[in-house]
């Protein structure tokens, strides 16, 4: 069942849920943070309103830098701007930032700390008609790579606000990941956001504690159907649509929304895996290098449990409708759900 | 800034030869890095940091100071021994150079050596940069923060598209304050710049970004000051300088020969050519004492 105490969307599992652009959430977030800090700027490569930066650009014209089809430029001329004090959020699509400009966010921003927000809109194939050339889908690995950036990967517009707004907050440099369709409100305004924190999402009812079925060094290793989903992006709206029903069938299943890709929650991810015995990570990404990759680093290290990987395999996209496009790629909930009696079977 | 009189130039001129003479030894010692750029600039950094620049080497960080970006960082030597020159840190640090642990980085990075402006090494980026913190301080303080902002580029990194993006934006902000002083020694690690992807006409290229453009002997104190006050007096527009340069100036066995771009002297022989061609330098070619001898 839903995690009652971090106050989840009560109509989450309606026909009609509430459906938001990911990115609407950064822009609300940025007018905030610059009503909050002066020292907060904008910057954008010519695509404003797509990245939703228009809201802060009306608000404070004075604080706004239009630099043009340039995304060199945009993280150079950042850095410059922060290295004066100022915090810096550059906004493009996630191809050409963090994509083109990757060596000056490494060099300008990284290795020179100064903390500017990278926020990488129309990451992921859902991205639609544009095509393959415009669905970033190797965003997260250029970034989690580089030593000091905090990358964060919101799973609603709700959490895209906070995101936004933590990161404000912080001195580091850090990478925003938003996605350009409406989807669905996961969270509300109560539900908890920190930055390196995991969260809970679901939680099974049928526990195998209670069925006096633990055993072993982990609960999941013993022989109940158990499975932990980490889902990162509004793909956890999906797993949790599968964790429902993997419940129903009297399966023992938990719900990470792992938010933050780096730093990773690792006592989060250790207690899940100890936990459930087994994994599903649930990305719309490249599966080399990805949000999987980073907690299959980690568990393989501290303790190995089968895992499952959805996200895109080796793969660029191509033009269709959003949901036509994740099916066919192999992140609908049906290879969800197939994942995870996979993983099971694994233990 | 203070007028540039006979005897400041007389002072500017040992000046520089004693940093010439620093950074053959710090190269020597290190037995790697660059040797053209840093003595080819050696003029125009002892002109920047003793004579023009608004800095306190007792408070690196003095907020009013003038902004000094290395976008082409491989020529840090003569960076580096130009602020201990001027009191940033002791004399015997240069030794260090390019050593473990050593504040001075075979490229500058400022979380070794917080003094720097930016980290800089890979090329076309400085310019952006600066542009940036000219942006930010106008944002605080207006068009009149009294801050002088340069931007030190080589020719070669011309080549590169982030620079002129760089040089594009601040056209467009007029950024009146921002000085860009690039180093036309003509040279590249590959070759001759005209070789490996011809920059002429330069000048026009960085008038139809609306730059005001000068030209100048970057060996020539009194060259340097007019185009620098020039540029200081440029009111609606970010000003460039083309230093026109002989590429390791100062060894003329060495002088105006790419080879010499991305190598320290290395065979005893060259060792002994380019602490000869110092020593000519303080000496006149031997005709007076020179107080360096060491």
């Amino acid at each position: 069942m839903l995690n009652n105490s971090i106050k989840l969307n009560p109509k989450l599992f309606d026909a009609d849920v509430e459906q938001i652009p990911i990115r609407k959430g950064f822009g609300e977030g940025l007018l905030r943070a610059a009503e909050l800090d002066t020292r907060v700027v904008g910057l954008c490569a010519d695509l404003t309103e797509s990245t939703q930066m228009h809201l802060f650009k009306q608000r404070f014209p004075e604080r706004f830098i239009e630099i043009g089809v340039a995304e060199q430029n945009l993280a150079t001329v950042a850095s410059g701007m922060a290295a004066m004090g100022k915090i810096p959020f550059i906004s493009s699509y996630a191809v050409f930032s963090p994509g083109r400009n990757w060596e000056q966010i490494r060099t300008t921003i990284a290795y020179n700390n100064v903390p500017v927000k990278i926020v990488g809109s129309h990451a992921g194939v859902s991205v639609g008609p544009d095509g393959g050339s415009h669905q970033a889908l190797e965003d997260m690995a250029i970034m989690r790579v580089i030593p000091r950036m905090v990358v964060i990967s919101p799973c609603d517009a709700i959490a895209a606000k906070k995101a936004t707004l933590a990161a404000a907050l912080t001195a580091s440099p850090t990478y925003i990941r938003l996605a350009r369709e409406k989807t669905p409100i996961i969270t509300t305004e109560e539900t908890p956001f920190e930055i390196g924190k995991a969260e809970m999402f679901w939680r099974s009812k049928n526990s195998p504690l209670k069925k006096g079925l633990s055993q072993g060094r982990s609960e999941g290793r013993g022989i109940f159907p158990s499975v932990g989903i980490i889902a990162t992006g509004a793909l956890l709206y999906r797993a949790i649509l599968v964790a429902k029903r993997l419940d129903s069938e009297g399966k023992y299943v938990t719900v990470v929304n792992l938010s933050t890709i780096k730093p990773l929650d690792e006592e989060a991810i250790l207690k899940l895996a100890r936990e459930m015995g087994a994994i599903v990570t649930v990305e719309e990404h490249q599966i080399y290098g990805g949000m999987g990759s980073t907690v299959a680093e980690y568990l393989a290290k501290h303790f190995p449990v089968p895992i499952e990987f959805i996200g895109v395999n080796d793969r660029f996209g191509q033009s269709g409708k959003p949901d036509e496009l994740i099916e066919f790629y192999g992140m609908g909930e049906k290879d969800i759900y197939n994942a995870a009696h996979r993983v099971m079977l694994r233990k | 800034m203070p007028p540039l009189t006979d005897d400041k130039i007389k002072f500017l001129t040992e000046k520089a030869a004693d940093i010439r003479s620093s950074i053959i030894h710090m190269l020597i010692l290190a037995k790697s890095g660059h040797t053209a750029g840093p003595l080819d600039m050696a003029d125009i950094l002892t002109y920047l940091y003793f004579h023009a620049l608004k800095h306190d080497p007792k408070t690196p960080s003095w907020p009013y100071r003038d902004r000094l970006v290395l976008s082409n960082g491989h020529i840090c030597p003569v960076l580096y021994a130009t602020l201990a020159h001027a009191g940033y840190f002791p004399m015997e640090t240069l030794k260090t150079l390019r050593t473990f642990g050593s504040i001075l980085q075979g490229h500058p990075h400022r979380d070794f050596l917080p003094t720097l402006e930016t980290s800089s090494g890979p090329l076309g980026s400085g310019l952006s940069q600066t542009v940036g913190m000219a942006l930010a301080d106008r944002m605080d303080h207006g068009r009149s923060s009294g801050k002088q902002f340069y931007c030190l580029m080589s020719d070669g990194e011309l080549n590169a598209g982030n620079s002129w993006e760089g040089a594009m934006l601040a056209g467009k902000e007029k950024i009146q304050n921002l000085t860009v002083i690039v180093d036309r020694n003509n040279i590249q690690i590959d070759g001759f710049t005209e070789d490996i992807m011809p920059l002429n006409p330069l000048t026009d290229k960085w008038r139809a970004w609306n730059w005001h453009v000068q030209e100048a002997d970057g060996h020539n104190f009194r060259d340097i000051d007019r185009v620098i006050g020039e540029a200081r007096a440029v009111f609606d527009k970010p000003s460039v300088i083309i230093v026109h340069t002989i590429a390791a100036k100062g060894i003329p066995e060495f002088e105006r020969k790419f080879e010499w771009h991305g190598k320290p002297p290395g065979t005893p022989q060259e060792i002994e050519t380019a602490l000869k061609a110092l020593d000519d330098i303080r000496t006149m070619g031997g005709k007076v004492a020179s107080p360096h001898h060491n």
